[in-house]
């Protein structure tokens, strides 16, 4: 980690700069200027439809944006083939629809990209795969389809599997929208102690008491816009724009 | 049915060239079918173009014709093979891949595009995504109509002998019923029993298969 530490004060290891992208004439994205450090949570918010989901696949290039670049650890993001794939080796992702893949056993979910990208032979990548699921309290799901676990337990198992390449960072695209009320926590807990061990993460959630509790900064979104960027205390306190009191307003009465 | 009884050697050599045929033509055409499936939804558009470009000049052709075409019209290019049996091979391949090229596709536009994209999340090219993650899945959600496609070949095999001279059970039947006019109905039946005895089991087995590979989602 002494590298990174070098690195931190220098560049930032995501940077967005002057980035606009359209679905067709909507204009999703609108010159989006956002750095994020090394170990940094930054959480995004915003009302649906206001571009925060698109903004994290921009990350990965799940989507491609038309104008500005993106960078990471201050290499530009390659537009296609092989050097994408490597790119994205190290940006781990969590869907809201988890994604596991269906036809594979929890385990092999999580040795997959280690043994086919990462080259790491079957027998270590699974023990180090197990390490993972006991880490994210599934240990005992590993053998299992994806369909037989609940939904807290298959995001778990997601998160175990980004993990697993090591990444740079970690983006989590509304983690918790599709789950269960109790089944959030869980997850939540997990994603706490991975912002408390310094893993840099961008997470576009509507859970606001994760914000306070993890967030290093808030962003909040609007119309494809950053509208307000504030420390999560400031943010909920003290909002700036008449936007976001609106929205706080909306989301924290009930 | 005598004559059948009495031509049970002639019968059995018939019938395992028709399932040697159907077998090596049916494992052809799932990698030509699967490859061309690939070429379709590859984020290339000239392989797009050329997957598409095959489906649609095979498929609408007659199977005699691309008989006809790789036995006779090849040779007139130095392509020649070694023997009918061969071409045979190679011509039921050709035909039956653009069939087997549009279910897998279907079975790939079955995958939900999350596995994909967590596929390509976690780091893999496009091709181990496809090979690792959604043609597994495919696969399974297209058992029944490869099943299909695998009895339509066994019976389109009948061409070969039919027309071009490979001694497979097709052949057997005219010049059996040549010889001994009064069984006609009796040796034509007996073939096409004969034909059912591999398609029958297909299918049960395609069911069976079918059952056991199936994911929850």
């Amino acid at each position: 980690m002494s590298s990174d530490q070098a690195t931190r004060t220098k560049q930032p290891l995501v940077a967005l700069a002057g980035v606009n992208k359209w679905f067709g004439d909507l204009q999703v994205l609108k010159d989006i200027n956002l750095d994020i450090a090394n170990g940094e949570v930054i959480v995004v918010i915003g009302p649906s439809g206001s571009g925060k989901s698109t903004l994290c696949r921009c990350i990965n290039r799940l989507e491609g944006v038309q104008q500005g670049e993106i960078r990471l650890d201050g290499v530009l993001l390659p537009e296609e083939g092989k050097a994408l794939a490597r790119l994205r080796s190290e940006v781990g992702m969590v869907f809201q629809s988890f994604n596991l893949f269906a036809h594979k056993t929890i385990l092999e979910n999580v040795t997959l990209g280690p043994i086919k990208v990462r080259k790491v032979r079957k027998a270590e990548a699974e023990q180090r795969g197990r390490l993972l699921l006991e880490r994210v309290g599934i240990a005992e799901q590993a053998d299992k389809f994806p369909a037989q676990l609940s939904g807290g337990q298959q995001q778990r198992a997601a998160i175990a599997r980004a993990l697993a390449m090591e990444p740079k960072v970690l983006l989590f695209d509304e983690p918790t929208s599709a789950l269960d009320p109790e089944m959030i926590n869980e997850v939540l807990d997990v994603m706490t102690s991975l912002a408390r061990e310094g893993m840099t993460m961008v997470v576009v959630t509507h859970e606001m008491g994760f914000a306070r509790k993890a967030a290093d900064r808030v962003v909040f979104m609007d119309h494809g816009k950053i509208v307000e960027e504030a420390t999560p205390e400031t943010f909920f306190t003290n909002p700036r724009s008449d936007r976001a009191k609106d929205f706080l307003s909306k989301i924290l009465t009930h | 049915m005598q004559a059948l009884l009495d031509n049970l050697d002639r019968l059995w050599a018939g019938f395992l060239t028709t399932l040697a045929m159907s077998v090596a033509a049916a494992v052809a055409a799932t990698i030509l079918g699967t490859i061309l499936a690939a070429f379709r939804v590859s984020p290339l558009p000239p392989l797009r173009a050329l997957g598409a470009t095959y489906v649609q000049l095979v498929r609408n052709t007659p199977l005699t014709a691309v008989f006809f075409i790789v036995i006779f019209g090849l040779p007139a290019v130095d392509v020649t093979f070694q023997n009918f049996f061969i071409a045979a091979i190679v011509a039921l391949s050709v035909y039956t891949a653009a069939f087997v090229c549009e279910v897998v596709r279907s079975g790939i536009n079955s995958v939900s595009t999350g596995q994909a994209e967590a596929a390509r999340a976690i780091g893999l090219t496009f091709g181990q995504s496809l090979r690792d993650v959604v043609l597994p899945q495919a696969f399974r959600s297209v058992v029944p109509p490869l099943g299909n496609l695998w009895i339509a070949l066994v019976k389109n095999s009948a061409i070969a002998g039919g027309g071009f001279a490979v001694a497979d059970i097709a052949q057997l039947a005219p010049s059996l019923a040549r010889d001994n006019p009064a069984q006609v109905l009796a040796i034509f039946g007996g073939i096409a029993l004969a034909y059912m005895v591999i398609t029958v089991p297909s299918g049960i087995a395609v069911g069976v298969i079918e059952r056991r590979t199936a994911i929850l989602r």
